[in-house]
């Protein structure tokens, strides 16, 4: 059977546990809102304090950076943050997704451009891997900011820089849209038809509707 | 006094066991990667010695009072030597009492030769303060690991749980604050995670606040800071105390 503890051992622990929320509740919360974001580190600094878990060490460092308010975040420093993890971890994701998706998506234009202009600088890095980001980014251009010329060279870039054969067309084939919206027809016809004659649209549909789209812009001449 | 006495009989054992040279291990341990990393830095050199043996320090300081009183516990348990003591006309709590400030004793004893040793780098007043927060601090990790082996009955289970306590302590600010995180839609997994990490926190120590390398390369702390991370290691300090002599008062033998 199992001894009872005396009632002043009882009384303790009960005191203790309370006194000890009681204090947790008092104190000051870990970060307060509106704190800065500190400058980022070195890719170097961040390797070494990742022990060899470089993938896991970005991916965490990725949440302390969100724990940021979105609004007063200096994006100067951001940008730091986000290169530094990108070299930990190149082939990771999360930095081009949150930066495309989230930090670029802010309405605040200045800001929104420097993102997207982030996305792109490490877009030239490795072309087949984060085209998917350059791609939203100017759709972004196109429709948030309402910018057709810089939406054009990002849809370019992809065209230009990605030579995987797992990059959709309709990815490559963008700046032709962009060039209609922007009434460039000449070049948009030019470059469709030049599309349609590189032979790399094998889908019998697609290359119908392209097809299409440039007797439209045949039309429109 | 009873208390007293099983105190010596503990500081005693930590003197036979080796715990001087593994200080003195701590020490050269610190000591040399200090030194090693002061000839790469370009500048600054003072300071990162000192950031870098006070940290070092911190962590050896912990380990060693953590393996230390689970060692020696869990030794006693299994001997049948707690049966013995317990057959004496003494209450369980000048036991258990007796046991701890032994153990604490050493903690404050590594704390003084740990901030001794900073001495030739960091202002007294900064290595004083820096000192006495350690000595807390290594208290309370006597009081986690003396609870954790009375009621564990392996080292590896007692050393763990010890270890994941002060390691979830230390990690709980930033875990509270990346759960704080505004995501533009929040989800009911997101608000379960949220309270979860805030409920864990509420029953861990804020060891985040308490021996700060800072004190040392910068400024000393502002007496307020100082006295509510003392006051929030002392009073978890108490709480695993009173846990552990209920646990103790429970036990068959």
């Amino acid at each position: 059977m199992t001894r009872a503890a005396p009632p002043w051992v009882c009384g303790l622990l009960a005191a203790a546990l309370a006194a000890q929320l009681a204090w947790h509740a008092a104190s000051r919360p870990p970060r307060a809102a509106g704190e800065a974001l500190p400058p980022a580190p070195a890719a170097g600094a961040l390797r070494l304090a990742a022990f060899g878990e470089a993938q896991a060490a970005s991916r965490l460092s990725m949440l302390y950076l969100q724990g940021y308010d979105l609004h007063t975040l200096d994006y100067a420093r951001l940008t730091g943050w986000l290169r530094a993890l990108l070299e930990l971890d190149p082939r990771g994701q999360y930095p081009l997704f949150a930066a495309a998706r989230v930090y670029a998506e802010i309405p605040d234009p200045a800001r929104s451009r420097r993102m997207l202009e982030f996305v792109h600088e490490q877009f030239l890095l490795d072309p087949n891997r984060r085209w998917p980001w350059l791609a939203h980014a100017a759709l972004l251009a196109k429709h948030r900011l309402h910018d057709l010329p810089l939406a054009r060279r990002y849809a370019a870039a992809i065209d230009r820089h990605t030579t995987a054969a797992d990059v959709p067309l309709w990815a490559r084939q963008m700046e032709i849209f962009i060039l209609e919206d922007m009434n460039e027809v000449d070049a948009a016809r030019i470059m469709l038809g030049g599309l349609l004659a590189s032979g790399r649209i094998t889908d019998p549909g697609e290359a119908a509707w392209l097809k299409q789209r440039l007797e439209a812009l045949e039309a429109r001449r | 006094m009873p208390v007293a006495t099983l105190a010596r009989s503990v500081l005693l054992e930590a003197r036979r066991g080796g715990m001087p040279w593994l200080a003195a291990a701590s020490l050269a341990l610190g000591l040399g990667a200090a030194a090693f990393l002061s000839q790469v830095a370009l500048t600054d050199a003072a300071a990162l010695q000192l950031a870098v043996l006070a940290a070092l320090l911190r962590a050896c300081a912990v380990f060693l009072i953590a393996a230390q009183v689970s060692a020696a516990t869990l030794r006693e348990i299994q001997d049948k030597g707690l049966e013995l003591m317990l057959s004496l006309p003494l209450s369980r709590a000048t036991h258990y009492l007796g046991r701890l400030a032994g153990f604490a004793a050493c903690g404050v004893a590594l704390a003084a030769i740990f901030s001794a040793a900073l001495l030739f780098w960091a202002p007294p007043l900064a290595a004083l303060l820096w000192g006495v927060s350690l000595a807390l601090e290594a208290a309370l990790v006597a009081a986690a690991a003396l609870f954790f082996a009375m009621t564990l009955s392996s080292l590896v289970s007692a050393l763990a749980a010890t270890a994941g306590l002060y390691l979830l302590a230390r990690a709980m600010p930033a875990i509270q604050a990346i759960a704080a995180t505004p995501l533009p839609e929040e989800t009911w997994a997101g608000r379960i995670a949220r309270g979860a990490a805030d409920a864990i926190a509420f029953v861990l120590p804020r060891v985040d606040g308490a021996t700060r390398t800072e004190w040392l390369v910068y400024d000393t702390p502002a007496p307020g800071a100082y006295a509510a991370a003392l006051g929030g290691l002392a009073l978890y300090a108490l709480l695993l105390v009173a846990a552990g002599l209920f646990d103790f008062h429970r036990r068959d033998a």
